[in-house]
């Protein structure tokens, strides 16, 4: 006897545990089984763009913090790129190594955040999370001690970062990053190998790599699509092209391949933490610049690689005080394209690990 | 390094493949007409040699005459990108073709231009306000919507 059924529409969030954020999905579902998705997002828009034409070029910066604010100097770092570009000013070697190891001290913050958050998700409740935020916390430290913030840093600015860092620093630098391998065996250890893990992992919300490719997704799922694109290799910025680091990669595009590119991503930072610190050279940390930056009139983009993927700036200058345009492409959104495609067709347990596996940011998806 | 196309070079290929097309061009960008913005974007994406597989950023410019809209362009495979414009005209009811055949990623970032910009894309299987709520009155990021209204 086969059952009479019908598709029940369920709405997901905004207020749900799972879904990192206020957002919200309208799933159809087949008794336990997903047929179609529709993400809703603007929850927590706040117009940065908008905000963004209303102040300095300077000023500009701590909107930045506010798109993701769990990799506020990756933002940060995109943003002075392009105005820098747009001003066409060198920024002193110290500085961009400066700025080179906040950025990645702030990619292995973020993909604590991600894989902590994953597994919550997957069910091994609070224990991988608070693992990783607690390692997390002296990396925050770190910055405190840089710019006195721990979330919204504005750190840097057009021509360099706001202040050199202190005598302090490289002392308490040191011992973080002697101990985080320690930790990283130690997330690889309770994870890795773990049964549930890998069997609600293992071949779940594949991403093909060219559905990866025209839907725009950048970042750690891209990576595990198998493409080994990376901005700091493909396009160097800054100092990275003196810097030696792998972009690990994955071959199935699933949930287990973009947790474990993460895992190794993190190693890779360390690695060019450790080579930045030797690098580092004495000397100014900032080119000297007016306090009213005008650039002229012109557009310029400035794109890093930010933890979540391609973070880029698309700067209008008409001349002024202010931008004319400043249009953010945020990794959060445009990886979220492909979710319809991933989610299709697996279960509502799946639906809450195969989105935690692609980590976004509201702050960012809404701006 | 990613390679930057020249846009007087790509200008010349596109003539070639798409005739009538382009608009214009400079050493950074190409301008192409809106009516064969689709048929051009599928070359761009399609052309052994130009492979512009990904549309990495769309957005638009209010240059309060017409509405720039702004493609940037990458090749993973050959490590090179693009830039292509195109305009939109008219405060009311300004449109251009959707490129949401060619490349998916064009889905949010399409939605994201009408709903703050107010430029509709034509052939768009979604196009409703993506951020703000339906009934929001204006479009916030054109030049003429004030933040403090008065």
């Amino acid at each position: 006897m086969t059952l009479k059924s019908e598709p029940i529409t369920v709405n997901l969030g905004p207020h749900h545990p799972s879904t990192h954020g206020v957002f919200r999905l309208r799933v159809v579902f087949d008794g336990e089984v997903i047929q179609d998705v529709e993400p809703i997002f603007g929850y927590l828009h706040r117009g940065s763009e908008k905000l963004a034409e209303e102040r300095t070029w300077t000023q500009v910066v701590t909107l930045t913090d506010r798109l993701d604010y769990t990799a506020s100097m990756s933002n940060n770092l995109a943003y002075v790129i392009g105005v820098e570009r747009l001003l066409g000013v060198e920024v002193p070697e110290r500085g961009q190594y400066i700025r080179v190891l906040m950025a990645e001290l702030m990619r292995i913050a973020s993909h604590q955040i991600a894989t902590g958050f994953f597994l919550q998700d997957l069910g091994a409740f609070a224990t991988p999370l608070m693992y990783m935020f607690r390692d997390r916390e002296r990396i925050l430290d770190l910055f405190e001690m840089v710019c006195g913030a721990r979330i919204t840093h504005s750190y840097m600015r057009a021509g360099g970062v706001n202040d050199d860092l202190p005598p302090e620093f490289f002392p308490a630098l040191a011992s973080v990053v002697e101990e985080l391998p320690r930790k990283f065996d130690e997330y690889e250890q309770l994870m890795r190998e773990n049964e549930i893990l890998i069997s609600r992992c293992k071949g779940i919300g594949v991403l093909p790599r060219d559905l990866a490719v025209n839907a725009g997704v950048t970042g750690p799922p891209l990576r595990a699509s198998g493409l080994a694109w990376d901005l700091r290799k493909a396009n160097p910025y800054e100092v990275y092209d003196r810097l030696e680091f792998d972009i690990p990669t994955g071959t199935d595009g699933d949930n287990y391949d973009r947790f474990l590119v993460r895992l190794e991503e993190m190693r890779q930072s360390l690695r060019i933490i450790h080579q930045c610190v030797e690098q580092m050279p004495p000397g100014p940390h900032r080119t000297d610049l007016p306090m009213l930056l005008r650039p002229p009139a012109g557009e310029a983009y400035g794109q890093v690689e930010a933890p979540k993927g391609e973070l880029g700036f698309h700067l209008v200058s008409d001349g002024g005080v202010a931008p004319y345009r400043c249009a953010i492409r945020s990794p959060s959104l445009m990886n979220l394209t492909a979710l319809r495609e991933m989610l299709i067709g697996w279960k509502m347990a799946d639906l809450v690990t195969i989105f935690g596996s692609i980590d976004i940011n509201m702050g960012e998806v809404d701006r | 390094m990613t390679r930057a196309i020249s846009g007087n070079e790509l200008a010349d290929r596109l003539r070639e493949a798409v005739p009538g097309s382009v608009a214009g061009s400079s050493e950074a960008s190409v301008l192409v007409h809106a009516a064969s913005l689709v048929d051009a974007a599928r070359y761009l994406r399609d052309d052994y040699e130009l492979d512009l597989g990904a549309l990495i950023h769309l957005t638009a410019v209010d240059y309060v005459d017409y509405f720039e809209i702004v493609y940037r362009l990458t090749s993973y495979y050959r490590n090179h990108g693009a830039l292509i414009k195109t305009r939109a005209y008219g405060r009311e009811a300004p449109e251009v073709p959707s490129v949401i055949d060619v490349w998916r990623s064009a889905d949010f970032q399409e939605r994201e231009v009408y709903d703050l910009m107010g430029v509709r894309f034509t052939g768009h299987p979604d196009m409703k306000r993506i951020f703000l709520w339906e009934g929001f009155d204006g479009y916030p990021l054109r030049k003429d919507f004030l933040l403090r209204r008065p």
